[in-house]
């Protein structure tokens, strides 16, 4: 039964604006019911389903908009004075006075108001109601909470055009402030009228920051003085550095000069610990770290090349994108770089050469992120490519334990202060990572999706509770993490700290076994002639290349014969199922995990 | 006159009392030990907030009124005691054990 409807339109109106109208319904077919296809069915007695005697409900979500907030104060003034009296006049103010005190009435009240007031200020002597009895049995902590974190704050880019926020910093006392740098780090295609204004954010007003900075050109780093809570300082997407005052205002109290600074943007400015309270150093991807004193931002005071083989040649050298500097070890930083290499360097080196102790390699891409820990400060962490990866400095051949590779980006990463094992990464899809490896190895502890942009820089608050996360619409969320993340655990250092030397050791282990195998093989190959040895890696390429070819091919025929056997086993039915057969057995091949073996 | 003295002195003298003072029921502060603006200022924000909880307890039972109002606070604490008169109010800072 075919059922047909047929529209016709002239080809010359083809293209043509459409011109509705409206008009009554039309029934273009009727299918009656056909009893005769209910033979096909079998009516089914006892039927089981499910009822439930209950309100029906509904689960709707709604979410307001957002609403704007300010906070006013009211100015008291005396008043309810009458009205022949002034209270400026102090003669008749006492006066007044005098005369209430005078009045019956009010001696009796008082008199009676008195012992009642009497009897409470007694109470309050003789207890102290809000007295906390059970104090030393909250030792006991059975953290048996699962970890979790809440959204507490976002803060948005009161601008137009969004800039992802690429640092964030915390103000050094009590933690109330936070300092986002915003920027664009695509080469030159910051888009046209993009501000160059960073922000300082109180947390307890998300709907505008609080100080605007306004640079000559955008701020790639933010980093507050930990000693002096007022004294910024920045580095430029230009190169420059920069330092501000916030209670001079928003402009730049003192800037470097252009000639003397980076050639690239800076991406790592760290404060050192000095006397003076003014030193600090710079690192940026043209492959200088510099140090400066804010005092006198005129020329940097000493300038070192990142070149690892030590010629101090500018061309060599590698970008650095982040600096890490621990106030305990004040003569050792390190650099990562964008080569995925982290330098480790001394300050005190005599000559540059000495400058540069060691390299650490095994990232393939930049190094987005480089921390020691807070309480073993030979491990640091690294974050760059897909995986972090936390090293030993004793083990300089690889890192002595890694995430697996994830299927974004890590963009950040941080230590935790409070507890040993913790430590957090961010993603560039908008994830971010919680690890905590006493607990779990394999798997962060807590992965959660802050947004749906990629999260560009993190930074975690001193008490180790909140996380402030930047992300490329120029988000900050601040997160707070459950007590269980933020607590130190009981052994939690012991059991770290183990982690760490049984990781070194195997590193180790394998190191030396490296070490044996090449001697081994250098050994061999010592006999022979040096062409023989030019030629042979490439000839092993194409023999290796061929080989595999062939491999791949048998493999692909065994298994075609494979399963068309198998086909013909199953024969006895009828036609057209094994047609259908042998079609799903070539189907099947594709997903064959043999292919994978090689 | 002098047994108010009295009284008054009494109280103020008590362990851990800050200040005391009387307002009347217009919100004027008739006699105070603290600072005119402290005074003024505590005047007139507990002389309403007394009004409202006055009110509050009436609302829900037309026969009961407030007696006593007592304010806890981090740091000390607040004690009000309600009349159609006038208003005494202390400041105490209770002792820990």
């Amino acid at each position: 039964m075919e059922i047909v409807y047929v529209y016709m339109k002239k080809r010359s109106e083809f293209g043509k604006q459409c011109n509705f109208s409206d008009r009554q319904a039309e029934l273009n077919i009727d299918i009656p019911p056909n009893p005769e296809l209910a033979e096909q069915f079998v009516e089914r007695n006892p039927v089981d389903t499910g009822i439930q005697c209950s309100t029906s409900m509904s689960e709707h979500e709604a979410n307001t908009e957002r609403f704007e907030m300010e906070t006013r104060g009211v100015n008291h003034i005396e008043g309810g004075w009458p009205k022949d009296v002034n209270p400026l006049e102090l003669e008749q103010t006492i006066r007044f006075r005098k005369k209430v005190e005078k009045d019956e009435n009010y001696i009796n009240a008082i008199m009676q108001l008195g012992s009642v007031m009497e009897h409470c200020i007694k109470q309050n002597n003789a207890i102290d109601i809000y007295q906390e009895y059970f104090d030393d049995e909250d030792a006991v902590e059975v953290t048996d909470e699962a970890p979790s974190a809440k959204t507490i704050n976002v803060f948005r880019d009161p601008q137009e055009i969004k800039r992802p926020a690429t640092h964030v910093s915390w103000h050094p006392d009590g933690n109330r402030k936070l300092a986002v740098a915003y920027s664009c780090l695509n080469f030159q295609r910051a888009p046209e009228g993009m501000s160059n204004e960073s922000y300082i954010w109180d947390l307890e007003n998300p709907n505008r920051p609080e100080i605007t900075l306004k640079p000559s050109s955008p701020l790639v780093t933010l980093e507050y003085n930990p000693k002096d809570s007022h004294v910024l300082l920045a580095g430029c997407y230009n190169g420059q550095i920069a330092c501000w005052d916030t209670r001079k205002g928003s402009l730049v109290a003192e800037l470097s000069t252009i000639e003397f600074s980076h050639r690239d943007p800076v991406y790592g400015t760290i404060w050192l610990q000095s006397k003076t309270g003014t030193e600090c150093f710079s690192a940026s991807s043209d492959g200088q770290v510099m140090w400066w004193d804010i005092r006198k931002l005129s020329e940097p005071t000493e300038v070192v090349v990142m070149d690892i083989t030590k010629k101090e040649q500018l061309e060599h050298a590698l970008g650095a994108v982040s600096l890490e500097f621990e106030s305990t070890l004040p003569t050792k930083f390190m650099v990562g770089t964008e080569q995925g290499v982290v330098i480790s360097c001394n300050r005190k080196g005599k000559t540059p050469a000495e400058k540069i102790v060691c390299t650490f390699s095994g990232h393939h891409g930049p190094i987005y992120a480089l921390q020691r820990n807070p309480f073993y400060p030979k491990n640091f962490l690294t974050v760059g490519d897909w995986t972090a990866r936390i090293w030993s400095e004793d083990s300089r051949e690889s890192s002595i334990m890694w995430t697996k590779y994830h299927m974004a980006y890590l963009t950040d990463g941080a230590w935790s202060p409070v507890r040993p094992a913790v430590f957090f990464t961010t993603k560039m899809d908008g994830t971010l990572d919680i690890w905590d490896f006493v607990f779990k190895h394999c798997d962060p502890a807590l992965s959660l999706k802050v947004c749906d942009e990629a999260l560009f820089c993190l930074r975690v608050q001193d008490n180790g509770c909140f996380i402030a996360c930047g992300s490329q619409l120029g988000t900050t969320t601040l997160l707070e993490v459950s007590n269980g993340l933020c607590t130190l655990q009981r052994n939690e250092k012991n059991m770290a700290s183990s982690i760490f030397e049984r990781e070194t050791r195997r590193e180790k282990i394998l190191e030396a076994r490296h070490r044996e195998m090449r001697l081994k093989e250098k050994g061999k190959t010592e006999g022979r002639d040096d062409e023989l040895r030019e030629e042979l890696p490439a000839l092993d390429l194409e023999e290796l290349v061929a080989k595999a070819e062939e491999e791949f091919f048998d493999i692909v025929f065994k298994e075609l014969k494979r399963k068309e056997a198998e086909a013909m086993k199953k024969k006895p039915k009828p036609v057209g199922a094994s047609g259908h057969l042998e079609l799903h057995a070539c189907d099947q091949l594709d997903e064959d995990p043999g292919f994978h073996e090689l | 006159m002098a047994e108010v003295e009295e009284t008054l002195k009494r109280i103020q003298s008590h362990k851990g009392v800050i200040g005391t003072m009387v307002v009347n029921a217009e919100g004027i502060p008739i006699r105070t030990t603290l600072d005119n603006s402290t005074t003024v200022q505590y005047a007139g924000l507990l002389h309403q907030l007394t009004m409202k909880a006055k009110s509050t307890v009436r609302d829900i039972d037309p026969q009961n009124d407030l007696t006593f109002l007592r304010i806890r606070s981090k740091k000390h604490e607040i004690m009000v005691a309600p009349d159609k008169e006038c208003l005494p109010i202390v400041i105490q800072n209770p002792c820990e054990q």
